[in-house]
């Protein structure tokens, strides 16, 4: 395509299965005020805060 | 529902689309930026709306192709993939025990108003601990990894009752085939060659309080008699950090209205050696002197802008650190469940007080609305559990149109209760710092990618 570019496509439509539920819970992470879950990692996949400085 | 947002990275501005139900983010020229808009519906600026107004019919007709092209593909436009959940509340997975409602600081920002949470400054007998790990292992139906955060209060100050805790969790988890991860929150006061290494062995995570530069820290985090510790929390931090390695560790601080400039908070952060950030907006009553108001919003955003612009240069080289807010797994992430409901309070995270009585969450602790029964009798509120499972993101219709319901899992029951009088309802600030910060996370990601 000339106008867009593609970064990620359907990436919430790959994780559409309900889950398994053994996720960490937010709160017990870092914030305890101000949850989120969007930085939260697959309990099967865990990955976000070792991979990218691994790969550097 | 498609989002639009820019972001100027080394004074260069870039355009994206975000597709909220499919989470498709897309990198757009200026062109294709406006045409969305267009068709959206989504408001044009004035300048905006005179450079679209000026865009020749073939360019139009031309990008125009190229997302109906992508809507066919349901990559942009896309339709809900769920449109009803029903969150169980039978079962347990996390705790957080208040191993102590006592504190050795006195911050003038604190939720549980000097870690009493306006109770008694009682502290949790190993007898009451060993209740709470009882009834999670008997609530937790197939959940297999189980988490005890231990919370105040400072919970060093009852620190034999934390290891007794942790010796009988692993020993009765091993009879039944569960795990238990731990988490402890400390203030760092009491860090000491001795607890730092039982610490490092036997927590998953440990969450360091700290503000950032001295000046901000002593400005709020005060001991009892008002005297200075940063000086202290830092060198107790710094050792705790040295013997951690890889393992998982936060420094967490707080901003407040006196340091929207809270970027440099965490560069300092950064400079005495930490790689693992948090730092959260304040949530205070209106009245209270450091308060963050509607009027402070705007210097907040630019601040997250200003950090997210240090945080990719700092990525690249010795500096590289994580922040906690722009943290952002575009290719897996979690599941639905967590999607939908968030922390999970009041359903499988709950919050035990020193004496044994169970909430919803920490900032309900005290609340009696709120309780949900104790570790000796069992949990047996089952209709304000009901409540807190229903109230997803999908049952919330703030949360319809928001680009970011899927990543903040609809926020936090305590504040929407604090500031909307209910859990259902809104703290309307915290989402709007939400949206900030997931553009600016996801404009990270892709330019991280290239």
């Amino acid at each position: 395509m000339k106008h867009i570019e593609i970064i990620t496509k359907k990436s919430l439509t790959k994780n559409h299965e309900i889950g398994c539920g053994e996720c960490q819970a937010s709160c017990q992470s870092a914030c305890k005020t101000s949850c989120t879950v969007g930085n939260q990692a697959c309990a099967k996949e865990e990955k976000i805060n070792k991979t990218v400085k691994n790969e550097d | 529902m498609v989002h639009t947002f820019r972001y100027t990275h080394n004074g260069k501005p870039l355009y994206f689309l975000w597709d909220i139900e499919s989470g498709s983010l897309l990198n757009v020229d200026y062109v294709a930026f406006l045409c969305a808009k267009n068709k959206y519906a989504i408001d044009l600026t004035p300048d905006e709306l005179s450079d679209y107004n000026a865009l020749d019919d073939a360019i139009k007709s031309e990008v125009c192709g190229e997302i109906d092209e992508l809507e066919q593909e349901g990559v942009l436009n896309a339709k809900p993939q769920i449109t009803a959940f029903n969150k169980s509340y039978k079962y347990l997975k996390a705790m957080c025990l208040h191993i102590c409602h006592d504190c050795n600081m006195r911050c003038e920002y604190c939720f549980a108003h000097d870690g009493t949470y306006d109770t008694a400054r009682d502290y949790m007998s190993l007898e009451v601990g060993k209740k709470a790990i009882d009834l999670l292992l008997k609530e937790c139906g197939i959940k297999k990894n189980l988490e005890v955060d231990f919370f105040g209060g400072e919970p060093l100050l009852n620190l034999d009752v934390v290891k007794g805790i942790v010796e009988y969790a692993k020993a009765e988890a091993e009879k039944v085939g569960k795990r238990f991860s731990f988490t402890m929150t400390t203030n760092c006061l009491l860090l000491n060659d001795d607890n730092i290494a039982w610490l490092n062995e036997e927590m998953d995570n440990v969450v360091l309080s700290i503000d950032g530069r001295k000046c901000v820290h002593d400005a709020v985090r005060k001991s009892p008699t008002g005297n200075p510790n940063y000086d202290v929390v830092l060198k107790n931090a710094i050792a705790f950090r040295k013997v951690r390695g890889d393992k998982k560790y936060y420094v967490r601080g707080t901003f407040t209205a006196k340091n929207l400039d809270f970027c440099k908070d965490i560069l300092d952060l950064n400079d005495k050696g930490f790689d693992q950030i948090s730092i959260e907006p304040v949530v205070l009553p209106e009245d209270h002197p450091l308060v963050i108001k509607e009027e402070h919003l705007k210097a907040i955003m630019d601040e997250y802008d200003n950090l997210a612009e240090h945080y990719i240069e700092r990525r690249k080289g010795e500096k590289w650190f994580n922040f906690f807010h722009y943290m952002i797994d575009l290719d897996h992430g979690p599941c639905v469940n967590k999607r939908l409901t968030g922390c999970g309070a009041g359903t499988e995270y709950v919050a035990v007080s020193p004496l044994g009585d169970i909430y919803p969450c920490h900032q309900f602790v005290g609340e009696e609305e709120y309780l949900l029964g104790n570790v000796y009798d069992g949990i047996s509120n089952d209709q304000m559990r009901a409540r807190f499972a229903k109230n997803t993101v999908l049952a919330k219709e703030h949360c319809t149109d928001c680009p970011a319901k899927y990543y903040c899992g609809g926020g936090c029951a305590a504040n929407a209760k604090n500031f909307a009088g209910k859990i259902e309802g809104q703290f309307e600030q915290a989402c709007i710092l939400t949206r900030k910060r997931l553009e600016n996370s996801l404009a990270i990601a892709y330019l991280e990618r290239n």
